[in-house]
């Protein structure tokens, strides 16, 4: 079963780098962007047989490593 | 005093801090990442600067879940001493041992620089040696040291006067300029509940020798070897 992992940024949390990109996609004339908030993707094979077992699997995942979430939130996508 | 410091792949400042340890007397031993325990009779853990496991995922998050750091948690939870310094400091965030979080620069850059402190206590077991309030000049050499905890974790270390160091200018002033890297009230170093464990950005370590330009690094050393 194939998964997706979202990580993203808490609001309220500074984030220095989508700032950047943001002052970049300026500088480059891209005219309409109002913010951008930078984030992570994590893809992800499980062996688990059904998506309550696979999500299950997947929280543990995010609660004890790809996430901080001091400062992160995640979603998980069964794809 | 034994020291134990502990090496994970990417460390780089291990050898500074094991010697400014022995110069205040310790005894040190070095400890690999995929250890199990601390040697018997270790009062002192420390996580030292570097690049544990390359910064990858977040700073200090792979690093703050390898097999050592169970035993640095066992050993925090019987009051032992734990000190990170700079990685070590975004290893101990992530091991959930401190609170809070060290998030990229508020300026994007890596900072590489002389830095004075303020010492906001010295009624901790690392900090006995300085004066309070006093200015001390070390260095500071880091790209995510912006310290960061929700209104609400915030105020508690506040409350419970937890912050053992705060970025300063030369007179002591907590100035916005001399805070270079944005964090939460100038926060360059943070203590457990407890007072045993302590988490710190900038390097005491680096200047312990005239030699090399300073010796306030000392104090820490000093405090704890005491």
């Amino acid at each position: 079963m194939k998964a997706r992992i979202i990580v993203t940024l808490k609001t309220g949390v500074l984030d220095p780098q989508g700032k950047a990109i943001e002052a970049a996609l300026r500088s480059l004339s891209i005219e309409g962007v109002d913010g951008v908030r930078q984030g992570k993707v994590f893809d992800i094979e499980v062996s688990a047989v059904d998506s309550t077992a696979a999500e299950a699997t997947l929280r543990a995942a995010c609660e004890k490593l790809l996430a901080n979430t001091v400062v992160e939130n995640y979603a998980i996508e069964i794809l | 005093m034994h020291a134990a410091v502990v090496v994970f792949p990417g460390s780089n400042r291990e050898s500074d801090v094991v010697r400014a340890l022995r110069r205040s007397g310790a005894q040190v031993s070095l400890v690999w990442h995929a250890d199990h325990e601390l040697p018997a009779g270790t009062d002192l853990a420390v996580l030292p600067g570097g690049f544990s496991y390359g910064d990858y995922l977040r700073c200090g998050a792979i690093a703050g879940r390898a097999a050592a750091m169970d035993a640095v948690r066992a050993h925090a939870a019987r009051g032992g001493l734990v000190l990170g310094i700079c990685n070590g400091f975004q290893i101990l965030c992530e091991s959930g041992l401190l609170p809070g979080v060290l998030m990229r620069n508020i300026d994007r850059r890596f900072i590489c620089h002389r830095q004075t402190l303020r010492v906001e206590r010295t009624d901790t077991r690392f900090t006995s040696a300085y004066t309070q309030g006093q200015v001390i000049d070390v260095c500071v050499a880091h790209g995510e040291g912006n310290y960061f905890a929700d209104p609400e974790t915030l105020a508690r270390i506040e409350g419970e006067g937890r912050v053992a160091f705060r970025y300063c200018d030369a007179q002591g002033a907590i100035t916005v300029e001399a805070n270079r890297n944005g964090s939460l009230n100038a926060i360059a170093g943070v203590l457990s509940e407890t007072g045993t464990v302590l988490g710190m950005m900038p390097h005491p370590e680096n200047f312990v020798e005239d030699l090399v330009g300073g010796t306030d690094g000392r104090g820490l050393f000093d405090s704890l070897a005491a």
